[in-house]
Protein backbone atom coordinates (compact mmCIF):
# COMPACT_ATOMS: atom_id res chain seq x y z
CA UNK A 1 0.00 0.00 0.00
CA UNK A 2 1.38 3.28 -1.16
CA UNK A 3 1.96 5.85 1.61
CA UNK A 4 2.48 8.59 -0.63
CA UNK A 5 1.02 11.51 0.17
CA UNK A 6 -2.32 13.04 -2.24
CA UNK A 7 -1.65 16.33 -1.61
CA UNK A 8 -1.40 18.83 -4.40
CA UNK A 9 0.37 21.93 -4.61
CA UNK A 10 -2.30 25.26 -3.26
CA UNK A 11 -3.92 22.54 -0.60
CA UNK A 12 -4.34 23.87 2.22
CA UNK A 13 -1.90 22.28 5.88
CA UNK A 14 -3.37 19.32 7.29
CA UNK A 15 -4.15 18.38 10.63
CA UNK A 16 -1.60 16.23 10.91
CA UNK A 17 -4.50 13.49 11.85
CA UNK A 18 -3.96 10.33 9.73
CA UNK A 19 -6.06 7.38 9.32
CA UNK A 20 -5.06 4.45 7.34
CA UNK A 21 -3.69 6.98 4.78
CA UNK A 22 -6.61 9.55 4.50
CA UNK A 23 -5.81 12.78 5.87
CA UNK A 24 -7.62 15.85 6.85
CA UNK A 25 -7.55 19.57 5.90
CA UNK A 26 -6.49 22.08 8.19
CA UNK A 27 -8.93 24.45 6.88
CA UNK A 28 -10.07 27.61 8.75
CA UNK A 29 -13.92 28.14 10.17
CA UNK A 30 -16.04 30.35 8.28
CA UNK A 31 -15.80 33.65 9.40
CA UNK A 32 -19.46 34.11 9.77
CA UNK A 33 -19.48 30.91 11.82
CA UNK A 34 -16.74 32.03 14.29
CA UNK A 35 -17.94 35.72 15.13
CA UNK A 36 -21.87 34.19 15.79
CA UNK A 37 -19.73 31.78 18.07
CA UNK A 38 -17.73 34.46 20.06
CA UNK A 39 -21.21 36.44 20.09
CA UNK A 40 -22.70 33.77 21.80
CA UNK A 41 -20.08 33.12 24.52
CA UNK A 42 -19.78 37.36 25.51
CA UNK A 43 -24.18 36.74 25.39
CA UNK A 44 -23.70 34.27 27.62
CA UNK A 45 -21.07 36.16 29.56
CA UNK A 46 -23.32 39.48 29.82
CA UNK A 47 -26.73 37.01 30.73
CA UNK A 48 -25.40 35.59 33.89
CA UNK A 49 -24.60 39.32 34.83
CA UNK A 50 -28.13 40.84 34.19
CA UNK A 51 -29.80 37.79 35.35
CA UNK A 52 -29.83 35.49 38.48
CA UNK A 53 -26.89 33.21 38.02
CA UNK A 54 -24.29 32.60 40.11
CA UNK A 55 -23.91 30.64 43.25
CA UNK A 56 -21.70 32.21 45.96
CA UNK A 57 -21.24 31.17 49.69
CA UNK A 58 -25.14 32.44 50.55
CA UNK A 59 -27.05 33.31 48.24
CA UNK A 60 -26.52 33.14 44.02
CA UNK A 61 -25.86 36.89 42.64
CA UNK A 62 -29.63 38.32 41.85
CA UNK A 63 -28.24 39.91 38.48
CA UNK A 64 -28.10 43.58 37.77
CA UNK A 65 -31.55 43.91 36.07
CA UNK A 66 -33.14 42.76 39.33
CA UNK A 67 -35.45 40.19 37.32
CA UNK A 68 -37.02 37.05 38.95
CA UNK A 69 -39.68 35.27 38.31
CA UNK A 70 -42.35 35.63 41.14
CA UNK A 71 -41.64 39.81 41.02
CA UNK A 72 -42.62 39.32 37.08
CA UNK A 73 -45.65 37.32 37.73
CA UNK A 74 -46.74 39.87 40.79
CA UNK A 75 -45.65 42.94 38.41
CA UNK A 76 -47.94 41.22 35.68
CA UNK A 77 -51.32 40.42 38.09
CA UNK A 78 -50.77 44.35 39.90
CA UNK A 79 -51.05 45.68 36.23
CA UNK A 80 -54.47 44.08 35.58
CA UNK A 81 -55.38 45.00 38.88
CA UNK A 82 -54.46 48.23 38.55
CA UNK A 83 -56.66 48.42 34.93
CA UNK A 84 -59.75 47.18 36.47
CA UNK A 85 -59.24 49.66 39.44
CA UNK A 86 -61.42 52.58 39.04
CA UNK A 87 -64.35 49.71 37.57
CA UNK A 88 -63.97 47.32 40.04
CA UNK A 89 -64.35 50.56 42.93
CA UNK A 90 -67.24 51.38 41.22
CA UNK A 91 -68.53 47.84 41.22
CA UNK A 92 -68.02 47.50 44.82
CA UNK A 93 -69.54 51.44 45.42
CA UNK A 94 -72.62 50.58 43.56
CA UNK A 95 -75.81 49.15 45.34
CA UNK A 96 -76.22 45.84 43.97
CA UNK A 97 -79.61 46.28 42.57
CA UNK A 98 -78.43 49.63 40.45
CA UNK A 99 -75.65 47.33 38.85
CA UNK A 100 -78.55 46.06 35.90
CA UNK A 101 -79.43 50.00 34.85
CA UNK A 102 -75.70 51.12 34.41
CA UNK A 103 -75.17 49.76 31.00
CA UNK A 104 -71.27 49.75 30.97
CA UNK A 105 -71.12 48.25 34.58
CA UNK A 106 -73.41 45.50 33.81
CA UNK A 107 -71.46 44.64 30.78
CA UNK A 108 -67.99 44.80 33.17
CA UNK A 109 -69.91 42.67 35.73
CA UNK A 110 -71.30 40.29 33.78
CA UNK A 111 -68.74 39.14 31.45
CA UNK A 112 -66.05 39.54 34.69
CA UNK A 113 -68.84 37.02 36.53
CA UNK A 114 -68.82 34.72 33.97
CA UNK A 115 -65.04 34.09 33.64
CA UNK A 116 -65.88 34.14 37.79
CA UNK A 117 -67.91 31.08 37.22
CA UNK A 118 -66.42 29.48 34.91
CA UNK A 119 -63.25 29.03 37.46
CA UNK A 120 -64.70 28.49 40.65
CA UNK A 121 -68.82 27.49 40.42
CA UNK A 122 -69.59 25.38 37.05
CA UNK A 123 -67.88 21.99 38.26
CA UNK A 124 -70.74 21.55 40.87
CA UNK A 125 -73.27 24.02 39.09
CA UNK A 126 -72.26 23.16 35.65
CA UNK A 127 -70.65 25.30 32.85
CA UNK A 128 -73.76 26.42 31.63
CA UNK A 129 -75.00 26.65 35.24
CA UNK A 130 -77.84 24.31 34.59
CA UNK A 131 -76.52 22.21 37.96
CA UNK A 132 -76.27 18.35 38.20
CA UNK A 133 -78.29 16.10 41.03
CA UNK A 134 -77.86 17.79 44.13
CA UNK A 135 -76.42 20.84 42.82
CA UNK A 136 -78.81 24.01 41.83
CA UNK A 137 -79.93 24.95 38.45
CA UNK A 138 -79.25 28.33 38.33
CA UNK A 139 -81.20 29.37 35.23
CA UNK A 140 -84.98 28.58 36.68
CA UNK A 141 -86.53 30.85 38.45
CA UNK A 142 -86.88 28.15 41.45
CA UNK A 143 -84.69 29.40 44.38
CA UNK A 144 -83.89 27.61 48.28
CA UNK A 145 -82.46 30.91 49.73
CA UNK A 146 -83.79 33.85 47.35
CA UNK A 147 -83.09 34.93 44.01
CA UNK A 148 -83.02 38.76 44.25
CA UNK A 149 -78.53 39.80 43.75
CA UNK A 150 -78.35 40.62 46.90
CA UNK A 151 -79.55 37.03 48.18
CA UNK A 152 -77.69 35.85 45.66
CA UNK A 153 -74.63 37.62 46.81
CA UNK A 154 -75.00 36.47 50.09
CA UNK A 155 -75.09 32.58 49.60
CA UNK A 156 -72.16 33.17 47.24
CA UNK A 157 -69.96 34.99 50.08
CA UNK A 158 -70.85 32.78 52.82
CA UNK A 159 -71.87 29.93 51.77
CA UNK A 160 -74.22 26.93 52.65
CA UNK A 161 -73.69 24.89 55.81
CA UNK A 162 -69.56 25.26 56.01
CA UNK A 163 -67.32 26.04 58.51
CA UNK A 164 -65.51 28.39 56.77
CA UNK A 165 -67.95 31.32 57.57
CA UNK A 166 -69.75 32.35 60.65
CA UNK A 167 -72.77 33.61 58.31
CA UNK A 168 -73.00 30.74 56.04
CA UNK A 169 -76.56 30.00 55.51
CA UNK A 170 -77.92 27.43 57.77
CA UNK A 171 -80.65 24.54 58.20
CA UNK A 172 -80.89 21.41 58.87
CA UNK A 173 -83.60 18.85 57.82
CA UNK A 174 -83.81 16.21 60.52
CA UNK A 175 -83.48 12.49 58.71
CA UNK A 176 -86.95 11.35 60.20
CA UNK A 177 -85.55 7.70 58.91
CA UNK A 178 -82.23 7.50 60.22
CA UNK A 179 -82.89 8.94 63.76
CA UNK A 180 -86.23 7.04 63.64
CA UNK A 181 -88.63 9.90 63.86
CA UNK A 182 -91.06 8.29 61.51
CA UNK A 183 -92.30 5.18 60.72
CA UNK A 184 -91.52 3.25 58.07
CA UNK A 185 -95.08 3.83 57.25
CA UNK A 186 -95.75 7.05 57.84
CA UNK A 187 -92.38 8.06 55.52
CA UNK A 188 -94.67 5.93 52.38
CA UNK A 189 -97.53 8.06 53.63
CA UNK A 190 -95.85 11.41 53.30
CA UNK A 191 -93.67 10.58 50.16
CA UNK A 192 -97.13 9.90 48.46
CA UNK A 193 -98.27 13.43 49.83
CA UNK A 194 -95.52 15.20 48.69
CA UNK A 195 -95.75 13.49 45.44
CA UNK A 196 -99.52 14.39 44.90
CA UNK A 197 -98.42 17.53 45.42
CA UNK A 198 -97.20 18.36 41.50
CA UNK A 199 -97.78 15.28 40.14
CA UNK A 200 -99.09 11.96 40.59
CA UNK A 201 -98.99 9.66 44.08
CA UNK A 202 -97.07 6.48 43.43
CA UNK A 203 -100.11 5.33 45.95
CA UNK A 204 -103.09 7.55 45.72
CA UNK A 205 -104.78 6.16 48.61
CA UNK A 206 -101.62 6.68 50.89
CA UNK A 207 -101.83 10.65 50.35
CA UNK A 208 -104.61 11.56 52.85
CA UNK A 209 -102.73 10.13 56.27
CA UNK A 210 -99.70 11.46 54.38
CA UNK A 211 -101.13 14.97 54.69
CA UNK A 212 -101.63 14.78 58.23
CA UNK A 213 -98.00 13.23 58.78
CA UNK A 214 -96.93 16.35 56.78
CA UNK A 215 -98.78 18.70 58.40
CA UNK A 216 -97.54 17.74 61.47
CA UNK A 217 -93.70 17.25 60.67
CA UNK A 218 -92.95 19.12 57.40
CA UNK A 219 -95.58 21.96 57.48
CA UNK A 220 -93.12 24.47 59.78
CA UNK A 221 -90.22 24.69 57.33
CA UNK A 222 -92.10 23.76 53.74
CA UNK A 223 -95.24 25.39 54.83
CA UNK A 224 -98.86 23.92 54.80
CA UNK A 225 -99.26 23.94 51.04
CA UNK A 226 -95.35 22.84 50.76
CA UNK A 227 -94.34 25.77 48.71
CA UNK A 228 -91.48 25.90 50.97
CA UNK A 229 -89.34 28.84 52.97
CA UNK A 230 -86.98 30.74 52.15
CA UNK A 231 -85.58 32.18 54.70
CA UNK A 232 -84.97 28.20 56.28
CA UNK A 233 -83.57 26.99 52.58
CA UNK A 234 -86.67 24.56 52.94
CA UNK A 235 -87.09 23.96 48.72
CA UNK A 236 -90.70 24.36 47.08
CA UNK A 237 -91.87 21.05 47.30
CA UNK A 238 -95.22 21.89 44.98
CA UNK A 239 -93.24 23.06 41.49
CA UNK A 240 -92.28 20.01 39.99
CA UNK A 241 -88.73 21.34 40.02
CA UNK A 242 -86.26 18.50 42.24
CA UNK A 243 -82.94 19.66 43.48
CA UNK A 244 -82.08 15.39 44.36
CA UNK A 245 -85.37 13.88 42.38
CA UNK A 246 -89.25 13.53 42.76
CA UNK A 247 -89.56 9.91 42.43
CA UNK A 248 -90.82 7.72 44.92
CA UNK A 249 -87.11 6.36 46.15
CA UNK A 250 -85.31 9.34 46.27
CA UNK A 251 -87.62 11.09 48.42
CA UNK A 252 -88.10 8.52 50.62
CA UNK A 253 -84.39 8.67 50.66
CA UNK A 254 -84.40 12.18 51.39
CA UNK A 255 -87.21 11.97 54.04
CA UNK A 256 -85.33 9.04 55.87
CA UNK A 257 -81.60 10.01 56.05
CA UNK A 258 -82.42 13.92 55.02
CA UNK A 259 -79.88 15.82 52.68
CA UNK A 260 -77.09 18.27 54.06
CA UNK A 261 -75.81 20.43 50.10
CA UNK A 262 -72.57 22.34 51.52
CA UNK A 263 -71.86 25.55 49.18
CA UNK A 264 -67.84 26.83 50.56
CA UNK A 265 -68.35 30.10 51.50
CA UNK A 266 -66.13 32.39 48.72
CA UNK A 267 -65.52 35.49 50.26
CA UNK A 268 -61.94 33.89 51.64
CA UNK A 269 -60.93 33.18 48.04
CA UNK A 270 -62.21 36.16 45.89
CA UNK A 271 -62.71 39.55 46.34
CA UNK A 272 -66.06 41.48 47.08
CA UNK A 273 -65.81 42.87 43.23
CA UNK A 274 -65.80 39.50 42.25
CA UNK A 275 -68.39 37.60 44.19
CA UNK A 276 -71.16 40.75 42.84
CA UNK A 277 -69.55 40.06 39.59
CA UNK A 278 -70.49 36.50 39.78
CA UNK A 279 -73.85 37.33 41.59
CA UNK A 280 -74.70 39.85 38.99
CA UNK A 281 -73.91 37.07 36.24
CA UNK A 282 -76.00 34.91 38.23
CA UNK A 283 -78.85 37.10 38.67
CA UNK A 284 -79.21 37.85 34.97
CA UNK A 285 -79.13 34.07 33.87
CA UNK A 286 -82.61 33.65 33.44
CA UNK A 287 -84.15 33.47 37.04
CA UNK A 288 -83.19 37.07 38.74
CA UNK A 289 -85.89 38.37 40.76
CA UNK B 1 0.11 22.25 21.97
CA UNK B 2 1.37 20.50 24.26
CA UNK B 3 -1.48 19.81 26.27
CA UNK B 4 -3.37 19.06 23.23
CA UNK B 5 -1.13 16.14 22.57
CA UNK B 6 -1.49 14.81 26.01
CA UNK B 7 -5.01 14.26 24.63
CA UNK B 8 -4.34 11.87 22.58
CA UNK B 9 -3.55 9.45 25.90
CA UNK B 10 -7.10 9.99 27.00
CA UNK B 11 -8.36 9.37 23.55
CA UNK B 12 -6.54 6.36 23.28
CA UNK B 13 -7.57 5.23 26.59
CA UNK B 14 -10.82 3.55 27.24
CA UNK B 15 -10.77 3.43 30.77
CA UNK B 16 -9.14 6.77 31.54
CA UNK B 17 -11.38 8.60 29.08
CA UNK B 18 -14.34 6.85 31.35
CA UNK B 19 -12.73 7.94 34.48
CA UNK B 20 -12.13 11.61 33.56
CA UNK B 21 -15.50 12.02 31.41
CA UNK B 22 -17.47 10.88 34.75
CA UNK B 23 -15.14 13.58 36.81
CA UNK B 24 -15.99 16.69 34.61
CA UNK B 25 -20.46 15.51 34.89
CA UNK B 26 -19.63 15.09 38.82
CA UNK B 27 -17.90 18.50 38.62
CA UNK B 28 -20.98 19.84 36.28
CA UNK B 29 -23.61 18.49 38.72
CA UNK B 30 -22.02 19.51 42.07
CA UNK B 31 -22.59 23.32 40.85
CA UNK B 32 -25.45 23.01 39.89
CA UNK B 33 -27.09 21.08 42.47
CA UNK B 34 -24.99 21.44 45.45
CA UNK B 35 -25.65 25.11 46.22
CA UNK B 36 -29.02 24.49 46.14
CA UNK B 37 -28.78 22.78 49.71
CA UNK B 38 -27.25 26.11 51.18
CA UNK B 39 -27.83 29.32 49.44
CA UNK B 40 -30.10 31.11 51.04
CA UNK B 41 -32.28 32.49 48.59
CA UNK B 42 -33.22 28.53 47.54
CA UNK B 43 -34.89 28.05 51.00
CA UNK B 44 -38.07 29.47 51.77
CA UNK B 45 -39.18 28.68 55.17
CA UNK B 46 -42.96 29.29 55.43
CA UNK B 47 -45.07 29.18 58.87
CA UNK B 48 -48.48 26.97 58.70
CA UNK B 49 -46.58 23.21 57.26
CA UNK B 50 -47.18 20.42 59.75
CA UNK B 51 -46.68 16.71 58.60
CA UNK B 52 -49.84 14.32 57.34
CA UNK B 53 -51.92 13.06 59.28
CA UNK B 54 -52.19 9.47 59.09
CA UNK B 55 -56.01 9.64 57.35
CA UNK B 56 -54.57 12.16 54.74
CA UNK B 57 -50.87 10.03 54.80
CA UNK B 58 -53.24 7.15 53.66
CA UNK B 59 -55.07 9.19 51.03
CA UNK B 60 -52.29 10.16 49.41
CA UNK B 61 -50.65 6.74 49.01
CA UNK B 62 -54.36 5.92 47.31
CA UNK B 63 -53.50 9.16 45.13
CA UNK B 64 -50.10 7.74 44.43
CA UNK B 65 -51.42 4.23 43.69
CA UNK B 66 -54.46 4.94 41.74
CA UNK B 67 -51.97 7.26 39.51
CA UNK B 68 -53.61 10.37 39.62
CA UNK B 69 -50.21 12.40 39.32
CA UNK B 70 -50.47 11.01 35.89
CA UNK B 71 -53.40 13.72 34.52
CA UNK B 72 -53.38 16.27 37.47
CA UNK B 73 -50.49 18.60 38.63
CA UNK B 74 -49.59 19.70 42.31
CA UNK B 75 -47.69 22.66 41.08
CA UNK B 76 -49.40 26.03 40.54
CA UNK B 77 -45.93 28.12 38.57
CA UNK B 78 -45.92 31.69 38.60
CA UNK B 79 -47.66 32.78 35.85
CA UNK B 80 -50.84 35.62 36.24
CA UNK B 81 -53.30 32.76 34.45
CA UNK B 82 -52.34 29.76 36.91
CA UNK B 83 -52.70 32.46 39.58
CA UNK B 84 -56.18 33.15 38.84
CA UNK B 85 -57.28 30.26 38.24
CA UNK B 86 -56.18 27.88 41.10
CA UNK B 87 -54.72 30.17 43.50
CA UNK B 88 -51.16 31.62 45.20
CA UNK B 89 -48.37 29.59 43.03
CA UNK B 90 -46.73 26.70 44.77
CA UNK B 91 -44.27 27.13 47.27
CA UNK B 92 -41.13 24.69 47.33
CA UNK B 93 -41.81 24.67 51.26
CA UNK B 94 -45.11 23.32 50.64
CA UNK B 95 -43.69 19.98 48.97
CA UNK B 96 -41.54 19.59 51.93
CA UNK B 97 -43.43 16.58 53.44
CA UNK B 98 -43.94 15.29 50.15
CA UNK B 99 -42.07 11.81 49.45
CA UNK B 100 -42.05 11.70 46.28
CA UNK B 101 -43.23 14.85 45.77
CA UNK B 102 -46.61 15.04 43.60
CA UNK B 103 -46.07 17.91 41.19
CA UNK B 104 -46.39 16.08 38.27
CA UNK B 105 -45.92 17.04 34.56
CA UNK B 106 -49.35 16.76 32.78
CA UNK B 107 -52.73 18.30 32.86
CA UNK B 108 -55.52 16.02 32.11
CA UNK B 109 -57.52 17.37 34.52
CA UNK B 110 -57.18 20.82 36.50
CA UNK B 111 -54.15 21.17 39.00
CA UNK B 112 -55.10 20.50 42.55
CA UNK B 113 -52.08 22.32 44.57
CA UNK B 114 -55.16 23.97 46.33
CA UNK B 115 -57.62 22.04 45.81
CA UNK B 116 -58.90 21.78 49.78
CA UNK B 117 -61.74 23.43 50.89
CA UNK B 118 -62.33 24.29 47.19
CA UNK B 119 -65.77 22.02 47.14
CA UNK B 120 -67.96 19.76 49.93
CA UNK B 121 -66.87 16.15 50.57
CA UNK B 122 -70.72 15.37 48.98
CA UNK B 123 -69.30 16.66 46.04
CA UNK B 124 -65.80 14.60 45.88
CA UNK B 125 -67.62 11.88 46.99
CA UNK B 126 -70.29 12.01 44.09
CA UNK B 127 -67.21 13.07 41.64
CA UNK B 128 -65.45 10.21 42.83
CA UNK B 129 -68.30 7.63 41.99
CA UNK B 130 -68.86 9.27 38.66
CA UNK B 131 -67.18 12.69 37.57
CA UNK B 132 -69.57 12.90 34.29
CA UNK B 133 -72.17 13.17 36.72
CA UNK B 134 -71.52 16.62 37.75
CA UNK B 135 -69.18 17.71 35.49
CA UNK B 136 -70.18 16.15 32.27
CA UNK B 137 -67.53 17.02 30.00
CA UNK B 138 -64.71 15.23 32.15
CA UNK B 139 -62.92 12.37 31.04
CA UNK B 140 -61.69 11.46 34.11
CA UNK B 141 -62.49 7.57 35.40
CA UNK B 142 -65.16 6.16 37.84
CA UNK B 143 -63.81 5.87 41.34
CA UNK B 144 -66.45 4.36 43.23
CA UNK B 145 -64.80 1.22 43.87
CA UNK B 146 -62.82 3.36 46.98
CA UNK B 147 -66.04 3.97 49.16
CA UNK B 148 -66.35 0.24 49.21
CA UNK B 149 -62.62 -0.43 50.37
CA UNK B 150 -62.60 0.13 53.90
CA UNK B 151 -59.24 0.00 55.67
CA UNK B 152 -58.09 0.33 59.01
CA UNK B 153 -54.91 2.01 59.12
CA UNK B 154 -52.80 -1.06 60.45
CA UNK B 155 -49.58 -0.16 58.41
CA UNK B 156 -49.59 3.57 58.02
CA UNK B 157 -47.59 3.86 61.88
CA UNK B 158 -44.74 1.92 59.37
CA UNK B 159 -45.11 4.33 56.81
CA UNK B 160 -45.19 7.01 59.33
CA UNK B 161 -41.73 5.53 60.70
CA UNK B 162 -40.01 5.10 57.38
CA UNK B 163 -40.49 8.67 56.79
CA UNK B 164 -39.69 9.96 60.04
CA UNK B 165 -36.57 8.33 58.96
CA UNK B 166 -35.49 10.23 56.44
CA UNK B 167 -36.29 13.79 57.88
CA UNK B 168 -40.18 14.28 58.46
CA UNK B 169 -40.61 15.03 61.52
CA UNK B 170 -42.98 12.44 63.04
CA UNK B 171 -42.74 11.91 67.08
CA UNK B 172 -42.66 8.82 67.88
CA UNK B 173 -46.04 9.78 70.09
CA UNK B 174 -47.88 10.19 66.55
CA UNK B 175 -46.17 6.70 64.82
CA UNK B 176 -47.20 5.34 68.15
CA UNK B 177 -51.25 7.39 68.13
CA UNK B 178 -51.14 6.59 64.43
CA UNK B 179 -53.98 4.16 63.80
CA UNK B 180 -56.07 6.32 67.02
CA UNK B 181 -55.71 9.30 65.05
CA UNK B 182 -56.09 7.40 61.47
CA UNK B 183 -59.66 6.40 62.65
CA UNK B 184 -60.67 9.51 64.85
CA UNK B 185 -59.85 11.96 62.07
CA UNK B 186 -62.90 10.10 60.05
CA UNK B 187 -65.21 10.01 62.76
CA UNK B 188 -66.50 13.67 64.67
CA UNK B 189 -68.25 11.58 67.23
CA UNK B 190 -64.99 10.38 68.23
CA UNK B 191 -62.64 11.41 70.86
CA UNK B 192 -60.02 13.41 68.18
CA UNK B 193 -58.53 16.05 70.56
CA UNK B 194 -55.46 14.14 70.65
CA UNK B 195 -54.91 14.58 66.61
CA UNK B 196 -55.49 18.13 66.94
CA UNK B 197 -52.91 18.72 69.64
CA UNK B 198 -50.58 16.47 67.70
CA UNK B 199 -51.14 17.84 64.32
CA UNK B 200 -52.73 21.36 65.32
CA UNK B 201 -56.80 22.70 65.04
CA UNK B 202 -57.04 23.03 61.43
CA UNK B 203 -56.83 19.45 60.89
CA UNK B 204 -60.03 18.61 59.35
CA UNK B 205 -62.32 15.61 61.52
CA UNK B 206 -65.26 14.66 59.12
CA UNK B 207 -66.88 11.53 58.31
CA UNK B 208 -65.74 12.37 54.37
CA UNK B 209 -67.64 10.32 52.43
CA UNK B 210 -70.59 10.29 54.67
CA UNK B 211 -70.19 6.26 55.33
CA UNK B 212 -70.10 4.53 58.43
CA UNK B 213 -66.42 2.96 58.76
CA UNK B 214 -63.21 4.54 57.23
CA UNK B 215 -62.80 3.90 53.53
CA UNK B 216 -60.12 4.88 51.02
CA UNK B 217 -62.81 7.78 49.56
CA UNK B 218 -62.70 9.02 53.28
CA UNK B 219 -58.48 8.88 53.01
CA UNK B 220 -58.31 10.20 49.94
CA UNK B 221 -60.90 13.16 50.28
CA UNK B 222 -59.18 13.97 53.40
CA UNK B 223 -55.74 14.27 51.64
CA UNK B 224 -58.12 16.70 48.71
CA UNK B 225 -59.74 18.78 51.10
CA UNK B 226 -56.61 19.50 53.17
CA UNK B 227 -54.28 20.55 49.51
CA UNK B 228 -52.73 23.76 49.79
CA UNK B 229 -54.54 24.89 52.84
CA UNK B 230 -51.73 24.85 55.20
CA UNK B 231 -50.03 28.02 54.36
CA UNK B 232 -52.09 31.23 54.87
CA UNK B 233 -51.05 33.69 52.72
CA UNK B 234 -53.09 36.52 54.01
CA UNK B 235 -50.75 36.46 56.36
CA UNK B 236 -47.36 35.71 54.47
CA UNK B 237 -45.66 37.43 51.48
CA UNK B 238 -43.08 35.20 49.51
CA UNK B 239 -40.33 36.93 48.90
CA UNK B 240 -40.02 38.35 45.27
CA UNK B 241 -36.14 37.27 44.96
CA UNK B 242 -36.25 33.74 45.38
Amino acid sequence: MSKKSQKFEGDPNTTGHEWDGIEEFDNPMPRWWLWTFYATIIWGVLYTIAYPAWPLVNSATAGILGWSTRGDVAAEITAVEEANAPINAKLEATELTAIAADPELNSYAVSAGDAVFKTWCAQCHGSGAAGAKGYPNLLDDDWLWGGSVEDIHATVAHGIRNEDSDDARYSEMPAFGRDELLEREEISQVVNFVMSLSGEAQDASQVEAGSVVFAENCASCHADDGTGDRSQGAPNLADAIWLYGGDYATLTETVSNSRYGVMPAWNTRLTEAQIRAVSAYVHQLGGGE
Amino acid sequence: MAILDKHKILETNATLLLICSFLVVTIGGLVQIAPLFYLENTIEEVEGMRPYTPLELAGREVYIREGCYVCHSQMIRPMRDEVERYGHYSLAAESMYDRPFQWGSKRTGPDLARVGGRYSDEWHVDHLRDPQAVVPESVMPKYGFLEEKKIDGKYIGEIMATNALLGTPYSDEMVEQAQRDFRAQADPDSDYDGLLERYGEKVNVRNFDGQPGVSEADALIAYLQMLGTLVDFSTFTPDASR
